[in-house]
């Protein structure tokens, strides 16, 4: 039997204050790019009851995705903007959920994401962030940027952290640890940057909400 | 003097292209803040540095 809306609004840890489980599920936030960060992420924000979110990629799930990404067998084959949804949906089917399959650029981007006061940068390719968080900060003044930046290997995982770069811009990851010879993504320090992310996105839900901070909440 | 991530350095005159060839950035794959307002790369080769400016330099590395 399916949750009803009710039942899962309850379910959500009664422990937190009601005004910042209502910003939570009013929060607009999207995940530029669905692969070992924004899959992920973006199953944390659901879970935490992100109530808007825009996903966005180009690309179909592969078998080279399973060792780190959020998809399952039965999904290969299948464009992320299909399938990271159907595992949300089993998460939290009242979520409102839209979807862009397709590259991002420098000519599309401020149209997609304007409308998100919060998007999250987890793409792969240095340029793609790059060209992303120029456009978005240029054209999109209200938006806030959290970015995934150097998670490769199975380094020291406290290297990875979270850092306030420009007034618009939070980065997360090591800063360093690329792709390439010898060196790949895996699950765990993935999984470590795309939670940072996901707990910056709802730190900054909870600094706009005026009722929880005056609530004592940590500070930001 | 330029302060540069938080580093004073003798880069007053430069172009902001100049500046990020000698210190070993990849144009392609970085953000430029100068003054709080963000340095579109088509003017990197234009625009100059000045005494007394704050600059930030994000660099992207691969993967995500």
């Amino acid at each position: 039997m399916v949750p009803t809306k009710e039942e899962l609004d309850r379910a959500f840890d009664a422990r937190f204050p009601q005004a910042f489980r209502q910003a939570v599920s009013a929060a607009r936030v999207a995940v530029a790019g669905l692969g070992g960060l924004g899959s992920n992420l973006a199953v944390m924000l659901a879970r935490s009851g992100v109530g808007h979110l825009l996903l966005v990629d180009f690309d179909r799930v592969d078998i080279t995705n399973l060792n780190r990404q959020a998809y399952r067998i039965p999904h290969l084959g299948q464009y992320k903007t299909e399938a990271l949804p159907s595992i949300l949906r089993e998460i939290n089917p009242y979520l409102d959920i839209q979807t862009w399959q397709g590259r991002v650029t420098e000519d599309n981007a401020a149209a997609l994401f304007g409308e998100y006061p919060i998007v999250c940068e987890a793409f792969d390719q240095p340029e793609a962030k790059s060209m992303l968080v120029n456009t978005l900060l240029r054209e999109c003044p209200n938006t806030v940027i959290v970015s995934g930046n150097g998670m490769a290997g199975y380094g020291d995982a406290n290297q990875i952290r979270t850092r306030q770069v420009l007034s618009r811009l939070y980065v997360c990851g090591d800063g360093t640890s690329d792709v390439g010879e010898g060196m790949g993504l895996m699950a765990p320090r993935v999984a470590v940057c795309a939670g940072m992310q996901a707990n910056q996105v709802i730190r900054l839900i909870a600094s706009q909400c005026a009722m929880c901070n005056s609530l004592g909440g940590a500070d930001f | 003097m330029v302060t540069i991530n938080g580093e004073p350095v003798a880069a007053a005159g430069e172009s902001v292209a100049h500046y990020l060839e000698r210190a070993g950035y990849r144009k392609e794959y970085i953000v430029v803040e100068r003054n709080l307002d963000i340095v579109p790369k088509a003017n990197y080769e234009t625009e100059l540095l000045q005494d007394g400016d704050t600059v930030e330099i994000v660099q992207f590395v691969g993967g995500g």
